[in-house]
């Protein structure tokens, strides 16, 4: 029998990162994510309801004040409730992004998002799954939305249905991303109320989601310039055009742009070496 | 490891003795590690080695610096300055390798409540890159290991507090690490799951030559065959088996010597 050294420890080997073992990863965190969905069925109904609630009424209110002109990517005089349902699609993953991601710091959640950052991956992979994950649950409401408002002739070409996906793919990860973000900086918005009137009106309302910028701009040119500067807007606009087949490369830029933007700097919030939980112990 | 392990304890050998023909590098190894958080300092030049198959207590009052600690071994904060081994592996050059030989139990529950016990083990196997068929054997026998093979179908919210915390250590260890990191896992347990708790970690180091990190200000759980780190405001005050603790303070228990430890440092500035 070889003895060894005494001195010399045994070193033994790393860990080599697979494909498989980052496939395996994602797969656990979406399905986490569906199971946690299949138990809140009743968060899903309401969230379907406050759409619902804005088509329904906000929009026949409306509908009378607001003349609609012929704007891309309509090609006809369309009623108001057609124009609305793509910005209410846009704004069913503003909500959800917020969330799902605020939802790290304010319901406690810290505790499984330890599990998830002391596993072995990285932790740009496992920040970016976690928004893969929820970005499923918000595109299953999406279409159960769109699915409802059938009901108010709301009728993109079939192909739409299909085009409109990468689109919210895309924008629900950017408005995650954006959630993200926010989870990791700013720790005083722990409560969802602080979020609804700091980031989601003011995003929703400064946005092309209810009414054509041309109007805004009428109206007044600093809304218009905040409107425009505004990823929600992209958003709205890329889901819009994606409706009904088309794309718009302004929206996509931007929303591609905002979401590289968000994700690197959530990432670099989350960073054990930079980020804000480090420095003032967030996660305590 | 295990098998040498057990021969050297049953040879009677010397704690020392017994690491050196392990061989292995030690399963944790912290030096000159200092933390703060602002301009409040956490933790200060602690220094500490623990070897596979030690069960190291790590004794400290609430606000000693026990958690910070489990953080930055756990990358969850880094470190900047000092340097954190596991088996060799630096966490802060090699996260993933070091990461995958850790098993961990946070001071708070971790668990999702309304997931049921296996679904939060196979969140956990998948995390850790475990194949689908390893990971059901994993979860089966590291159930059935803290007793609760009848209640893997049940919701966690379900389990009393022991109960959930058995559920926590069976995950930690789901991925066969051969360092097992808790956090004051008996907080809030009644004394049977304590003595639950605290006789299945036992084993594991004896049987299976885990090391064991158990951070906790409760003294009573200073068994006699254990290593001690006593950590009071951010520094390592001792750090040895029981009986050179108490020969290095000149006192006749744990909690004499840990006060003693603790009344000296508050003397000084």
């Amino acid at each position: 029998m070889t003895r060894l050294a005494l001195d010399e420890p045994i070193a033994l080997p790393a860990l080599r990162l697979s494909p498989r073992h980052y496939a395996r990863a994602l797969e656990g965190i979406v399905w986490r994510e569906w199971l946690r969905f299949l138990g809140q069925r009743g968060r899903f109904f309401s969230a379907l309801v406050r759409p619902l609630v804005w088509l329904g009424i906000f929009a026949a209110g409306f509908r009378f004040t607001l003349g609609v002109s012929i704007i891309p990517p309509y090609e006809t005089y369309i009623p108001y409730e057609i124009y609305v349902a793509p910005g209410l699609a846009a704004m069913i993953q503003l909500f959800n992004g917020m969330q799902s991601s605020l939802s790290m710091v304010y319901d406690r959640e810290m505790g499984s998002m330890r599990v998830l950052l002391t596993s072995p991956l990285p932790r740009w992979y496992l920040l970016t799954a976690k928004l893969l994950a929820g970005v499923v649950v918000s595109v299953l409401q999406v279409y159960a939305f769109l699915a409802i408002a059938l009901l108010w002739e709301v009728e993109p070409p079939l192909w739409g249905y299909l085009a409109v996906l990468p689109a919210l793919i895309l924008s629900g990860m950017m408005l995650g991303a954006l959630g993200l973000l926010l989870s990791s900086t700013i720790r005083q918005l722990e409560n969802f109320a602080g979020v609804m009137n700091f980031v989601i009106f003011p995003m929703f309302f400064a946005s092309s989601a209810l009414y054509p910028l041309w109007r805004v701009k009428e109206a007044n040119l600093w809304l218009w310039y905040a409107c425009e500067i505004n990823p929600f807007t992209h958003a709205a606009e890329l889901i819009r055009f994606a409706l009904y087949g088309q794309v718009s490369w302004t929206a996509l830029a931007v929303v591609v742009f905002c979401l590289v933007l968000f994700m690197t700097l959530a990432v670099l919030g989350y960073d054990p070496a930079r980020g804000m939980i480090a420095r003032r112990g967030g996660a305590e | 490891m295990g098998s040498a392990l057990e021969q050297d304890r049953q040879a009677g050998a010397a704690p020392h003795a017994r690491r050196r023909t392990a061989a292995l590098p030690p399963a944790l190894e912290i030096a000159a590690l200092s933390h703060s958080y602002g301009s409040r300092p956490a933790l200060r030049d602690v220094a500490l080695s623990l070897y596979p198959g030690d069960f190291t207590i790590l004794l400290g009052l609430n606000g000693a610096g026990k958690s910070t600690l489990f953080s930055l071994v756990t990358r969850l904060y880094a470190h900047r300055s000092g340097s954190i081994t596991i088996f060799g592996a630096a966490i802060d050059e090699d996260p993933a390798t070091a990461l995958s030989r850790i098993g961990v139990v946070f001071q708070q529950s971790t668990l999702d409540l309304d997931l049921t016990v296996e679904q939060n083990l196979r969140y956990h196997a998948a995390l850790h890159g475990l194949p689908r068929r390893r990971a059901e054997m994993r979860i089966v026998a590291e159930i059935a290991r803290v007793d609760l093979a009848k209640r893997r179908g049940d919701k966690v919210r379900q389990l009393s507090g022991g109960q959930r915390r058995r559920v926590e250590i069976a995950r930690a260890l789901l991925h066969d690490p051969k360092l097992l990191l808790l956090d004051e896992p008996t907080v809030g347990l009644d004394v049977e799951g304590r003595q639950f708790l605290l006789d299945h970690v036992r084993g594991l180091c004896r049987n299976e030559g885990i090391g064991v990190l158990w951070a906790t200000h409760l003294i009573d759980e200073v068994g006699a065959d254990a290593r001690v780190v006593v950590l009071h405001q951010g520094s390592v005050m001792a750090e040895g088996t029981v009986p050179e603790i108490l020969a290095a303070t000149g006192t006749a228990s744990i909690r004499e010597a840990f006060d003693a430890l603790t009344r000296r440092s508050e003397r000084k500035p």
